[in-house]
């Protein structure tokens, strides 16, 4: 049993939870690997992938977890909706509602949205991103990933490195891993690493080389471009130059280095493509976790019964 | 019209509690008389014989009514969110008997026909509305409202409100012109570019919470060059709702060597502190945004020391809409009128405040600011009295409030001290203590 009925924020989730939704997470990516991918786990349930902003691969991959779990399941997508029309948030939301679904994956530019919607709901809530704030599956199926490859969260340093403060992936991403006595370092601009963040218990450290040589593996934040102000960065090439993850560079090292990136990647920009496609890169497990690991969750939230058939 | 729950026909008798003049600061002995809402005299004896009805006021604490600077009732424009009657029954439930009005409505008050719209629509009520009128016409920055015909027919200041004069041309303008009417100059210190998208504090609790903040010196940038502009033209200046450390040193600075700079702080800015919106309270949402700690702290010794001179509410009301909009768009601002006493009390009676200093920042110190004449229980006089109940222990509804608008962020807290009776002339306000 998890501790919460939501899952909104990673914030203060116990060890205990986080340990659980990979374990589950890995009896779900068995499942995957049958000729029968699916399971009636939440037959009979509704669910309602709730998009008021843009995304393919995590729409995607809850889609696919929550088909695969034999759940009904429906999208809305904010283009479609009647928030251009002029309804509140609110109105929007509870309309919904009155359609009884048992939950709702939301994806939101408002930082706080997911927390906020449960005080006018019913369903259980998934955050599936709330603007620059958490995202906590896919920092879910980043730990399970650094599990699969490493077996272990003793002793392990991860670095983070891009734009921090435009990252709804790296907050998340900190209160797992520290949870998990991971260490962590950030890597980025500084005036993209927020204020205040060392104390969530973090090191800053804005050389890329001497960060890469500290890791056992990095995760790699996309560059992105419509979330930023004019003048952020001064150039791509000067990103590059200054805090690529570059072929040279992970070649310079003398050790391997685990690679991740949360998708969709700029290539040559953060990421050279062939570090992408290198074999210590595990990138498309991260994709596949990423199904497996919302099965977990939705799992874990929804279910009655207690088996995996 | 505005009407008190109880109308003090004939003569009353206020037995029992303690009378503070805040003018005079000193202690009164004795029973207050009214005569037909009229201050008769002080008397010791309970019952000086006649058809005389008696209120109760043993173990309370009698005073002035209060002064507030800094009030929005959205009448004109707004009128769903607030009324000029709504907003003074909310002042008198909060015991309030004057406030300040802040020219955002819609039109502005940037002409003295609108000035004078509020002071005739006001003029029978049992409040004393006095209006800020507009620094630049439409609050648009660019040119110089007619600030002596504002005055002539009621303009207590200028200000244009929560929107900045960015340009330091204007504001020296506007500062060196207002000289000769003796009001002072009131700047919404905020660096508009520094700010930009920002919704709250910058420290690690807008990291927290993944929202862009606005760092400390978007305020103090602001008032440095306020400062600065107001001491090379020798006039008058009001910083209004100070909310960074920054801040209160460079207004202790100037302070030491000019009289002509005074500063207000809000109940709300000295009560919480950024982590009280962990949960994404929009009703939090104010501008100057709620700072950390240490920045709370020196508010508190700002006010201490007098580097601040009185506490203003930045009364705001907002529709239930407004607010329940997710975090990023939800309008700023709280109300704060019928709060703003308790709230204050309860922060300030735990930092060691005296009653009395704590009352001089709602009656003498604003009066000092806006250079208001008050006096207390003068024979002949129409009787203006604050009843308040300092052991009072309660908790903040929604459904408290005489305003129209409920966006307070207090719902739910428990204050110290409440405000009982509010007198002025005939009309008694007595909030429902049960």
């Amino acid at each position: 049993m998890l501790s919460t009925r939501h899952f909104i924020s990673l914030k203060n989730t116990p060890k205990e939870d986080l340990m659980l939704l990979i374990e589950t997470g890995f009896s779900f990516r068995e499942v995957l690997d049958r000729p029968i991918k699916k399971v009636p786990t939440l037959s009979g349930k509704n669910i309602l992938n709730l998009f008021f902003e843009n995304s393919t691969r995590t729409r995607m991959s809850f889609e696919l977890a929550e088909k695969r779990l034999s759940a009904d399941v429906s999208n809305f997508s904010a283009s479609s909706s009647s928030l251009n029309k002029g309804e509140t948030f609110r109105d929007t939301v509870q309309n919904i509602q009155a359609m009884k679904v048992d939950c709702i994956v939301m994806r939101h530019p408002s930082p706080g949205s997911s927390l906020q919607i449960t005080k006018f709901v019913d369903s259980i809530v998934i955050n599936a991103g709330d603007g620059c704030h958490e995202h906590p599956t896919q920092a879910m199926l980043d730990v399970m990933s650094l599990y699969e490859r490493f077996k272990t969260f003793k002793d392990l340093k991860v670095a983070i490195i891009g734009d921090i403060l435009h990252s709804r992936v790296a907050l998340s991403n900190i209160y797992a891993l520290t949870t998990l006595g991971v260490e962590v370092t950030l890597c980025g601009p500084p005036h993209l690493i927020p204020v205040g963040i060392e104390e969530l218990g973090v090191h800053i450290n804005y050389n890329i080389d001497e960060v890469l040589d500290w890791a056992d593996a990095v995760n790699i934040l996309r560059i992105q471009r419509e979330r930023m102000g004019i003048g952020l960065i001064p150039s791509i090439r000067e990103y590059r130059e200054i805090f690529g993850v570059t072929k040279q560079r992970v070649e310079n090292l003398k050790k391997e280095l685990v690679i991740m990136h949360p998708g969709p990647i700029n290539r040559g920009v953060e990421l050279d493509g062939n570090v992408a496609d290198s074999e210590n890169s595990i990138i498309l497990d991260q994709v596949l976790n990423g199904v497996a690991m919302r099965m977990s969750i939705l799992y874990h939230l929804l279910s009655e019964g207690d088996a995996i058939k | 019209m505005i009407k008190g729950d109880k109308i003090l026909k004939g003569k009353w008798l206020l037995t029992g509690g303690k009378i503070y003049d805040p003018f005079k600061e000193k202690y009164l002995k004795g029973n207050i008389l009214i005569d037909n809402g009229k201050f008769e005299r002080l008397t010791t004896n309970k019952s000086p014989g006649g058809d005389i009805n008696t209120l109760d006021c043993s173990n309370k604490f009698i005073t002035h009514p209060f002064i507030d600077l800094h009030a929005h009732f959205r009448e004109p424009g707004r009128e769903n969110k607030e009324t000029l009657e709504s907003g003074c029954l909310s002042a008198l439930y909060g015991g309030y008997t004057t406030v300040c009005l802040m020219p955002n409505t819609n039109p502005p008050i940037d002409t003295p026909e609108l000035i004078k719209f509020i002071m005739d629509k006001t003029s029978d009520y049992p409040i004393s509305v006095l209006p800020i009128g507009a620094i630049t016409n439409a609050q648009s920055g660019k040119e110089l409202t007619e600030i002596g015909l504002m005055v002539k027919e009621g303009a207590v200041a200028i200000s244009d409100d929560g929107i900045p004069v960015e340009d330091s041309r204007i504001m020296r303008y506007a500062l060196e012109y207002s000289k000769m009417f003796g009001i002072p100059v009131i700047n919404h210190a905020e660096d508009v570019f520094l700010r930009s998208g920002a919704t709250m504090h910058e420290s690690v609790e807008s990291t927290k919470l993944g929202l862009l903040g606005s760092p400390h010196i978007t305020e103090s940038i602001m008032v440095s060059r306020d400062l600065m502009i107001n001491e090379y033209v020798n006039s008058k200046i009001h910083v209004p709702h100070v909310s960074s450390k920054e801040s209160v040193e460079i207004i202790r600075r100037y302070k030491k060597s000019h009289n002509t700079v005074s500063a207000e702080v809000t109940p709300h800015h000295i009560y919480f502190n950024d982590s009280s919106l962990s949960s994404f309270n929009s009703n939090l949402k104010v501008a100057p945004p709620i700072r950390s700690e240490e920045h709370r702290k020196s508010l508190i010794s700002g006010l201490k020391d007098g580097t601040i001179d009185c506490i203003a509410t930045d009364h705001a009301t907002h529709n239930i809409e407004e607010k329940e909009n997710n975090f990023v768009h939800a309008s700023c601002g709280m109300i704060g009128l019928e709060t703003a006493f308790s709230g204050s009390y309860t922060t300030l009676n735990r930092e060691k405040f005296s009653i009395e200093k704590i009352i001089s920042l709602f009656t003498s110190g604003p009066c000092r600011v806006m250079n208001i004449q008050k006096e207390f229980l003068t024979k002949g006089n129409s009787a203006e009295i604050v009843v308040i109940d300092l052991e009072k222990e309660w908790r903040v509804s929604k459904d408290d409030f005489k305003s129209k608008s409920s966006n307070s962020g207090f719902i739910d807290e428990s204050l110290n001290s409440r405000v009982i009776y509010t007198i002025s002339g005939k009309d008694c306000f007595i909030n429902d203590t049960k």
